[in-house]
């Protein structure tokens, strides 16, 4: 039963769209992430219940009346204010401290999100529907919902524009200047405590886009955050900060990984497959820096 | 004067500990009050469940105590519950079960909500030898410990979908069918799993795809690519509502056409209102549907329950809190039976219970589970956009034909 997608070629194509599709959208939340982490040098622990709060906000919309595809458009404008109020908040006081504080900070700024929503939303697992309908592909034996291939494309756009904005306009570029030295960027007159404030506002807007993307793709919960967390920390991980092709193709083999662990290992090991590779990957990590840091001993 | 303040100080201890001994021996009934003690989710992420018990709960105080109370030795007793919030969190709960047997002095207890939170109390009740009445703890690991002071009056998981398995033998002219099944890596969810094993086990059926969800899991498309592959009969999906509304999004979204769906908690997740007529045919298990012919004196029928509840608290009824005001007339009967406030011999009384209510007949079995209400299955239909739950089996109370096979995706409007 387990090797039953090499019985059938036409499983491995549908795994590896899926997975490529999935891995699109979690490659999003990775770059806000990145993008944060490299220029405040804060863990965001709180990085997916930015996403389902960006979610409700377009599943608010659909309550109302209005399609939840336009959450991608408000959604992150009100996720970027959310982030910035955030960082006035609570993160200024941590950003030039450990990293081990700011991942304190982030974890009670996670729990206070999620109680919040509890509270607002209510504890029902929620869905918004698009009714986008389903492209059919190989006369019918493989499926995409029109919903996933919308919520790729409008990730890639986002991510395109993104780029194009830090290399183009001053605040882009301010911002890379202060991700590669702070003190310097700020002696050269960058007003780095603004540049902060965007940056965090930059990343809760791109888990805006994404939660509304969940919204109408898969499901919102007060307490689901944390698996986009994990997922978004470990393509950082393996792609390295501040370097965006390398953040959508690791989010795509994240994504293909997990298909395709969920076909050979089993459901029941998709996540801890998930973990296990994480591990791996610190480990090697590790190993290699410890090769090439060896005349700091 | 040090003297003085010594003195104040031992007379006002004495009042205090003289005031804690008198409340904790008398407070499982104070004056005409019968207290029952409940920790309840009203926060965290069983809190929509959480109230759901607390107000079935509410409105059967409130019905038995408008309607005389309880008798014992000739004197009429009201029932009045001490709730505290569980957080949704076992340890809590567990916590708070022993404040209120310790504290508060209660003697008996109403259960929480979830089987999860349910299994964290009982051993604490069981300690202090509290009859607990639950109505919201179905996992069958409750039965099989032995404990001597729970009483369930919600049938056991394992019961949820055997039903189902029966039903598509049945269509399949009695012979076994091909069975696919996806049920979240939980306690309750993996209950209804190893019931669906008994049921394939004595109908001869093969289990063709048997995967375990990751709880964090909101993405069944490979589980259902799957399906799509290998064409089972019946397809069988547990994981909360989170699993059912996923399920029916998914099945949709990828056109996976089986000939039969069977799930759990679609009422919980409000199937019908979330996914329209995408939920059309599902079949889900439920303890209970306003539509069953069972009645008692004090609610009447479930179609009355069903008015009052909307009345009282403006939404229907779901089956969590038909059982939870199930759990009051239970106690209320073994008062009465028991014609005493000794806990053994309340616990006694509750062994024998053999009654009728709105919500099913209760009769516990040696584990203390609800042995004489069977499970039910409604299935979702659809007429234009308006969907509704239509009782379909057992064929005793079924008020439609169960639908089968659901048509294809491609023949659906």
């Amino acid at each position: 039963m387990d090797f039953l997608i090499f019985k059938a070629p036409m499983l491995m194509v549908q795994a590896s769209l899926d997975g490529i599709l999935l891995g699109i959208l979690f490659a999003l939340i990775a770059y806000g992430m990145a993008l944060q982490w490299g220029v405040m040098n804060i863990i965001n622990i709180a990085q997916g219940d930015l996403v389902i709060l960006g979610g409700y906000i377009a599943y608010t919309m659909y309550l109302v009346g209005i399609h939840p595809a336009w959450g991608v458009i408000v959604s992150p404008i009100i996720m970027y204010f959310v982030g910035v109020l955030l960082y006035k908040l609570v993160i200024n006081k941590v950003v030039d401290r450990d990293l081990f504080i700011s991942i304190l900070a982030t974890f009670g700024i996670a729990i206070v999100f999620q109680q919040l929503m509890n509270f607002i939303f209510g504890a029902d697992v929620v869905v918004a529907q698009s009714e986008y309908g389903t492209t059919m592909l190989f006369d019918n034996s493989v499926t995409l919902p029109n919903s996933k291939i919308f919520s790729a494309f409008i990730s890639v756009l986002y991510a395109v524009a993104l780029v194009i904005y830090m290399k183009k306009s001053r605040l882009g570029r301010a911002i890379r200047a202060t991700a590669q030295n702070a003190r310097a960027a700020k002696i050269l007159g960058v007003d780095t405590e603004k540049v902060y404030a965007a940056t965090f506002g930059i990343n809760a807007a791109l888990c805006g886009i994404a939660g509304a993307l969940i919204s109408i793709t898969l499901t919102l919960h007060p307490y689901v955050g944390l698996p986009y967390t994990v997922r978004s920390f470990m393509i950082v991980i393996v792609a390295g900060l501040g370097n965006l092709p390398a953040v959508a193709l690791s989010g795509m083999g994240l994504g293909l990984f997990e298909e395709f662990a969920d076909y050979i290992l089993g459901t029941e090991f998709r996540i801890g497959a998930v973990f296990m590779l994480l591990v791996f990957i610190l480990v090697y990590r590790r190993f290699k820096l410890s090769k090439k840091r060896e005349y700091l001993k | 004067m040090n003297k003085l303040v010594k003195l104040f100080i031992t007379s006002i201890s004495a009042i205090t500990l003289a005031l804690v001994s008198f409340t904790s021996s008398f407070a499982k009934v104070e004056g005409d009050y019968i207290v029952l003690g409940s920790a309840i989710s009203l926060t965290g992420k069983y809190s929509s469940n959480g109230v759901h018990t607390q107000n079935g709960y509410n409105m059967a105080v409130d019905r038995i105590n408008k309607m005389g109370g309880v008798e014992v030795q000739g004197k009429k007793y009201k029932f009045e519950i001490i709730y505290y919030d569980d957080e949704s969190n076992p340890k809590r709960a567990a916590q708070l079960a022993e404040r209120l047997i310790k504290q508060d002095g209660v003697h008996y207890m109403l259960g929480p909500y979830s089987s999860g939170l349910t299994k964290a109390i009982a051993p604490v009740t069981e300690k202090y030898k509290i009859p607990m009445v639950e109505a919201n703890g179905a996992s069958r690991s409750l039965f099989t410990k032995g404990y001597k002071y729970l009483f369930a009056v919600l049938s056991p998981a394992n019961q949820y979908l055997e039903v189902a398995i029966d039903l598509a033998v049945e269509k399949n002219g009695g012979k076994g069918v091909r069975i696919a099944q996806a049920f979240e890596q939980d306690a309750f969810s993996q209950d209804v799993r190893l019931g669906i094993l008994d049921a394939a086990k004595r109908t001869g059926s093969e289990i063709i795809i048997d995967d375990k969800l990751p709880k964090e899991l909101n993405d069944m498309a490979a589980t259902l690519a799957k399906v799509k592959a290998t064409k089972p009969d019946v397809l069988v999906v547990s994981g909360h509502t989170k699993g059912a509304l996923t399920a029916i999004r998914q099945i949709s979204e990828m056109k996976v056409d089986v000939p039969m769906l069977a799930m759990t908690h679609c009422d919980a997740a409000k199937l019908s209102k979330q996914h329209g007529k995408k939920s059309e045919y599902a079949l889900c298990a439920s303890q209970w549907h306003k539509n069953l012919s069972y009645k008692d004196k004090f609610f009447g029928s479930g179609k009355k329950y069903d008015k009052d509840f909307k009345k009282e608290f403006g939404y229907a009824p779901p089956y969590q809190s038909a059982e939870s005001s199930a759990a009051l007339l239970v106690f209320k009967d073994a008062f009465e039976r028991a014609n005493s406030f000794d806990r053994d011999a309340v616990r006694d009384a509750l062994v024998d219970t053999e009654m009728q209510t709105f919500y099913g007949n209760i009769k516990f079995g040696p584990g203390g589970q609800n042995v004489a209400k069977p499970m039910i299955l409604f299935q979702v239909r659809c007429k234009g956009d308006e969907c509704e739950n239509k009782v379909v089996a057992p064929t005793k109370w079924a008020s439609d034909k169960f639908y089968h096979p659901i048509p294809k995706w491609s023949e659906r409007s």
